[in-house]
């Protein structure tokens, strides 16, 4: 009940919450001038001004508002849209696009054309290149060969005029999900390559003014910018902050305009009213959760995977350690996505009946296994510290295997574990995620859990034909919720990520992909600014 | 002269080559790699054909003996390697890291000594005052008291509740956004030299050669001026050339929480994921720094101190 009531309570919040930020952002009429100052805590810096050279998520902070991909995603509907193309026409078949490419410029003031995408798409999928923005373009047809070196350039795109290119996917699912990506970009095909990390040259609102390597990245308002009137800010300072204690000091100084919040400053801002009327809050696509790797032979016994679900009290650890700053899952597909079943409840908390089912399976006091866990406050080392005495009370006895991120992964890749804790990416397109549990997907892709059953593959697979929409999320969501009662993972917290705003700030978006990331052509500054951000 | 900055040139190759080898054979076994931590993110961004194509692009699937000849042959052409995670030359990465680290440090230690060895001095000569005691306490708060929170502690107090100073970044060229930070370093090394100025002149206090000045009826000032404070300074010199030596490489957390662009936190983000050539890049600097600023030391001993040659 206690678990119903407080997903419910969550959900109803996060809308809430997400509605009335929605609401006060469009309640005044957008005001051009000024600078913002973006910070985010990601990362220790700016790693590239080339996304397309890096899979972090700092460097898709400045991506977003120097680049532009053929889709956007649109943070209100929860959908992809169209970005770089006026309109797109599909085959009977449902395979073959053919986009109207807007009327757009480059910052160096070359016009887009269909060259353009073709250009960028097959310098993504240069195994050359060991681009790590590849991943994105691997759906269109003929990539994986050239990716593999068998063809030369990617024959699923083709020019058909100037404005117009035409793009042949390998299955019926919406290319939108994945052409969307900050990190598939489209690039000029005539700027030299090697300036692109220097002097960046791309599509998007804001162009590069000044970068200081390690300390921020000073962009200015492109003039040419294909949406009119915008962007409303003159000038954008991206910065990144690592320490939450100094965000906290320059948030509260009026230095910076943003601060992403951990779960500590979360109570804190929450605590002050001031502060709390301008928190912007969202279920990011993320969910956090205890994988099970089958090699330990309890772990093959669905019983003991969910009788692990059964025993631990993960609406307590969200109430005390979490601050309230996630919510607790349910199952793979966090509640921002579509595939997500409203009506379905998380794992309660029942030690008896976690006892009982280890107990039939034959695990009543004897099993033991460790975590390999990160040093992270949300889903890292304490939260194992937090359900070992759980476990100890069902007989499960637990110990921690802590290690930084890149021996991690390392330990993963190499099956070098018995069980993990991680925070993974469940969205926001459903099948794609909902596939890291196919049994054809490799350990090595994102089936960290080697988890096969064939009838969860044949639903996938269904969906995955289902041309009709709302077909394709029904099956998706009898799929996930599959998934819940398999219990591959102990399912713990999908990320509640909260912004603290100041009120002079206006436009942002409570974007479930990633809040840091946003439609900075969209962001304004009131009167009520510094003088230092209306100058 | 020549001949000495010559010889510790030479001396230095030795040095760095062992520090090369060595940092290039921890990074060899320790586990993780820099392909396994574009996954820790937990994006699901790179599958496993582009691992294997970075792997091959970065020659991170040749033997140790070949990527080690590879490196030290580069190295020895001046080249050293491409950033895993920014693809460009180290040189690159490494070069606007550098003048905010030499700026910072050189603030710190300027901070350091303006306070320190005055109130050293003043303290060994009014040894037993309260003055003495105060400054010995300072010295000991100083020494014991941990950065992170004395720079929590400055930004709260001078950017939060006074409006003085920016509490975080770096501006060229601005003198507001280097205070908090060099303060923050500085207080550590300030307390050292306080304590080693008040050791050296209460022990050059007491030599004979001071005893016999004052014999002669040399004034106190004079005395203070042309005898105690010579011979302190070789003793303060190498304090502070062994400071701010050290001061680059431990400028670490106080870059990160300041948010400094300096070799340090560039240090910190490369280890973590396991950006081999900029870390190797990264040490090789604060090696260098601290063998140049040392032979510096040397070559000012000479000028203090006539009895020392290096020649």
């Amino acid at each position: 009940m206690l678990n119903r009531l407080s997903l419910a309570a969550a959900l109803t919040l996060a809308t809430a919450l997400a509605s009335a930020t929605s609401a006060l952002a469009q309640a005044d009429t957008p005001q051009p001038g000024g600078k913002l100052v973006f910070v985010a805590p990601y990362g220790g810096s700016i790693t590239s001004l080339d996304i397309t050279a890096t899979p972090h998520a700092q460097d898709e902070i400045v991506a977003k508002a120097m680049n532009a991909s053929l889709y956007s995603w649109n943070a209100d509907t929860n959908q992809p849209e169209l970005e770089l193309a006026e309109s797109v026409e599909k085959s009977a078949d449902g395979k073959t696009y053919t986009y109207k490419l807007r009327d757009a410029t480059f910052h160096n003031g070359a016009k887009l054309t269909a060259d353009d995408v073709i250009y960028s798409y097959n310098r993504l999928g240069d195994p050359k290149r060991a681009l790590p923005g590849a991943e994105q373009i691997l759906r269109i047809a003929g990539a994986a060969e050239y990716q593999a070196g068998t063809a030369d350039s990617i024959s699923g795109l083709k020019k058909i005029d100037d404005r117009t290119v035409e793009i042949t996917m390998t299955d019926i699912n919406d290319p939108g999900w994945q052409l969307m990506s900050n990190f598939a970009p489209i690039y000029s095909k005539d700027y030299p390559e090697d300036q692109l990390a220097s002097k960046p040259n791309g599509l998007g609102p804001f162009k590069l003014a000044n970068y200081v390597p390690g300390a921020k990245v000073e962009l200015e308002k492109f003039d040419g910018y294909y949406e009119e009137g915008k962007p409303y800010l003159d000038r954008l300072d991206i910065m990144l902050m690592e320490e939450a204690a100094a965000r906290d000091v320059a948030f509260r100084n009026g230095e910076i305009d943003v601060n992403v919040l951990g779960p500590t400053q979360y109570a804190a801002y929450r605590a002050e009213p001031a502060l709390a009327e301008n928190l912007l809050e969202v279920a990011e696509v993320y969910t956090r959760n205890i994988g099970f790797n089958p090699k330990v032979e309890a772990f093959k016994d669905k019983r003991v995977r969910q009788a692990i679900n059964y025993a631990i009290d993960k609406d307590l650890i969200v109430t005390k350690l979490l601050k309230d700053k996630a919510y607790p899952a349910v199952s793979w597909l966090p509640v921002s996505s579509p595939a997500f079943d409203k009506d379905a409840r998380p794992y309660p908390f029942d030690p008896e009946k976690a006892k009982a089912l280890l107990a039939e399976a034959g695990y009543a006091d004897n099993l033991s296994f460790s975590v390999t866990a990160q040093p992270n406050e949300s889903w890292g080392i304490p939260i194992v510290e937090a359900i070992i005495p759980m476990l100890a009370r069902v007989g499960v006895t637990v110990t921690t295997d802590p290690v930084d991120g890149s021996v991690f992964s390392d330990k993963l890749l190499a099956d070098d574990f018995q069980a993990y804790i991680w925070s993974n990416s469940s969205g926001p397109d459903p099948l794609h995620y909902l596939r890291c549990f196919h049994s054809k997907t490799p350990q090595s892709a994102c089936n960290y859990v080697k988890f096969s059953n064939p009838e969860f593959d044949a639903l996938l697979d269904q969906a995955g034909a289902e041309p009709d929409h709302d077909k394709q999320t029904a099956l998706l969501k009898q799929a996930n919720n599959m998934l819940q009662d398999e219990a591959p993972v102990w399912f713990f917290n999908y990320n509640k990520a909260v912004m603290g705003v100041q009120p002079w700030v206006h436009g942002l978006k409570p974007n479930s992909v990633e809040l840091a990331i946003q439609d900075y052509q969209d962001v304004w500054i009131d009167d009520t600014a510094p003088a230092s951000r209306r100058q | 002269m020549m001949g000495f900055v010559l010889r510790r040139v030479l001396q230095m190759i030795p040095t760095i080559l062992a520090v090369v080898l060595i940092i290039f054979f921890i990074f060899s076994v320790v586990p993780g790699s820099f392909l396994t931590s574009l996954m820790a993110e937990g994006r699901n961004m790179t599958n496993a054909d582009v691992l294997a194509q970075m792997n091959a692009q970065f020659g991170l699937d040749d033997p140790i003996p070949v990527r080690l000849w590879n490196y030290v042959s580069g190295l020895l052409q001046f080249d050293l390697g491409i950033s895993y995670r920014t693809r460009e030359p180290v040189t690159s990465v490494l070069g606007p890291r550098l003048w905010p680290s030499v700026q910072l440090a050189i603030a710190a230690m300027t901070f350091a000594a303006a306070v320190g060895i005055p109130l050293g001095f003043m303290a060994a000569l009014r040894p037993g005052s309260l003055f003495d005691s105060l400054t010995m306490v300072t010295a000991v708060s100083g020494l014991s008291v941990p950065e992170f929170w004395l720079g929590l502690l400055l930004m709260y107090v001078f950017a939060l509740q006074l409006g003085w100073l920016p509490s975080f970044g770096y501006q060229e060229n601005s003198l507001r956004h280097l205070v908090l930070p060099a303060i923050a370093l500085g207080v550590s090394p300030m307390a050292l030299l306080a304590r080693t100025t008040r050791a050296g002149v209460l022990d050059v206090m007491n030599a004979d050669f001071v005893r016999t000045a004052r014999a002669k009826g040399v004034s106190e000032p004079r005395l203070v001026r042309a005898h105690i404070t010579r011979n302190v300074l070789v003793l303060v010199l190498t304090t502070m050339g062994l400071q701010i030596g050290s001061l680059m490489g431990q400028a670490i957390v106080i870059e990160k929480l300041f948010s400094w662009p300096g070799i340090g936190s560039l240090l910190v983000d490369s280890v973590s994921v396991r950006d081999i050539p900029v870390v190797q890049g990264a040490v090789l600097v604060i090696v260098l720094w601290f063998l140049v600023i040392n032979m510096l030391v040397d070559i000012a001993y000479a000028l203090i101190d006539p009895r020392i040659k290096v020649a």
